[in-house]
């Protein structure tokens, strides 16, 4: 077996709880009680585990991670151990006085997720009326007390029509950077995908848009991959890149790998996150190119994509060691995608929203 | 990038040294870059007081290299960091 990868990034999904109700959220779709959640002092010893095994980035995520009141001090501790700390918020639940003591503790950035440009159209798909006003508040506390700020919009069918908007709109709150991420099919927006999948149109249009985008204001797109010829290389390849930790400490090679029927995942509370990643059998099964069955084992692109994402071939085939029907090259493909565009013209608006 | 542009690193983008990897690195939203020796040299001198012309002389001064040599490498690695909004001018 080849060596173990040095990881970058930790998703630390503090809380499941949120008041928002987005139906492509990312949580699975049975949530992490409050009771289940683990405590400060847990999370401090594993942000600073996190440093020890070479991590950079600490995302701090849920959820709403504002729903834990003990927000500045999870933000502190990862100041001190010097990684970098990013929070992921909806802003809504997060007061001033508490985003300002993160602040101070010394947070270094803030991703702040907008459903659309319109109040309307974004309270309705986030579930949770007033939200989009608090959104446009939080952005101001951001660029006002100094702090670089990333707008996240995740794009689907009934927001991508008015992604001008959304441009303009996160240029108009001072975002450093804007995320024009399209949905991610797990969970619950795998619930939603007839109400989500965009048409192929959408997709070419979202794409010439961004590119044409000017401005000092930094934009990544991520593609969705029903209609492309490659499968994206799901969390930068299974156990290289990063892991997720759940809201009650258990360690994921990626947020939806719990829709894996098979896998044993372990939790921090009973085996160091060193152990976890590098001898972990869930992050060994699928680590590397060992696992892949043809046409994966021969491709020139198996070190580039790995195979693509293991939930989708879950999702999709019944099998997660199959290559991911969203590569031209599986067997499965035309199907695939004839069944997106089903979804794409199902013209079905209403969601099912997150619990 | 000019020569009498002055530049720092904008709140938010930092240098970290990774004990694990014994390395330096450009820490920034979603970015880690892995920095040379002369990425790190560059990015210790931006201090949002001095022109990229007196951080060429200096470090010009320093490696014993001529300055029209290293003023181009310079500006090339701070104009890609600033179209990434790694790097700021004043
Ligand atoms: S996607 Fe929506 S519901 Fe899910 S955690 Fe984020 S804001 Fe809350
Ligand atoms: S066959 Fe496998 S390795 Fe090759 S491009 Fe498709 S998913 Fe990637």
């Amino acid at each position: 077996m080849s060596a173990v990868p040095v990881p970058l990034a930790l998703l630390a999904e503090v809380t499941h709880r949120c008041p928002l109700r987005c139906p492509y959220c990312s949580n699975p779709t049975s949530l992490v009680k409050r009771s289940a959640e683990l405590s400060t002092a847990t999370w401090l010893d594993l942000f600073r585990q996190a440093a020890g095994l070479g991590i950079l980035h600490v995302h701090l995520s849920g959820g709403e991670p504002a729903a834990r009141s003990d927000l500045p001090e999870l933000v502190a501790g990862v100041a001190e151990t010097g990684l970098y700390s990013n929070l992921i918020t909806s802003g809504v639940g997060l007061r001033e006085s508490v985003f300002a003591r993160c602040v101070e503790a010394g947070l270094d950035h803030v991703q702040l997720s907008i459903q659309a440009a319109d109040a309307g159209t974004a309270d309705r798909i986030g579930g949770y009326r007033g939200g989009f006003a608090t959104k446009l508040e939080v952005a101001g506390w951001v660029t006002s007390y100094g702090l670089p700020l990333t707008v996240n919009a995740v794009v689907h069918r009934q927001n991508l029509d008015r992604l001008p908007e959304i441009i303009a709109l996160a240029r108009q709150l001072g975002a450093r950077r804007l995320e024009v991420a399209h949905t991610q099919y797990h969970g619950w927006a795998l619930l939603n995908r007839d109400a989500l999948m965009p048409t192929p149109e959408q997709v070419e249009r979202a794409r010439a848009i961004v590119e044409e985008a000017g401005g000092r204001m930094v934009i990544d797109y991520v593609p969705p991959d029903h209609f492309a010829t490659w499968p994206k290389a799901c969390m930068g390849g299974w156990g290289r890149y990063g892991m997720t930790v759940t809201p009650e400490g258990v360690v994921l090679p990626c947020q939806a790998a719990e829709s894996i029927p098979g896998l044993e995942f372990e939790s921090v509370t009973d085996r160091s996150l060193s152990e976890i990643w590098r001898n972990g059998l869930a992050f060994a099964t699928y680590r590397g190119t060992d696992w892949m069955p043809e046409p994966c084992r021969s491709c020139e692109r198996r070190e580039i994509d790995w195979g693509g994402c293991r939930c989708q071939a879950m999702a999709y085939l019944g099998n997660p060691g199959a290559t991911d029907p969203a590569c031209s090259r599986s067997p499965h493909h035309s199907q695939f995608r004839s069944r997106a565009l089903g979804f794409a013209e199902a013209g079905v608006d209403s969601f099912t929203y997150r619990g | 990038m000019t020569p009498d542009n002055v530049t720092y690193l904008p709140r938010g983008v930092r240098l970290h040294r990774c004990g694990v990897r014994n390395e330096w690195f450009l820490l920034a939203p979603e970015r880690a870059m892995r920095l040379d020796e002369i990425g790190i040299a560059i990015l210790s001198e931006l201090d949002g007081a001095r022109s990229v012309r007196d951080i060429v002389a200096g470090l010009a001064e320093r490696y014993a290299a001529p300055a029209e040599m290293i003023a181009n490498d310079v500006a090339t690695f701070l104009s890609e960091l600033h179209r990434r909004r790694m790097v700021e001018v004043q």
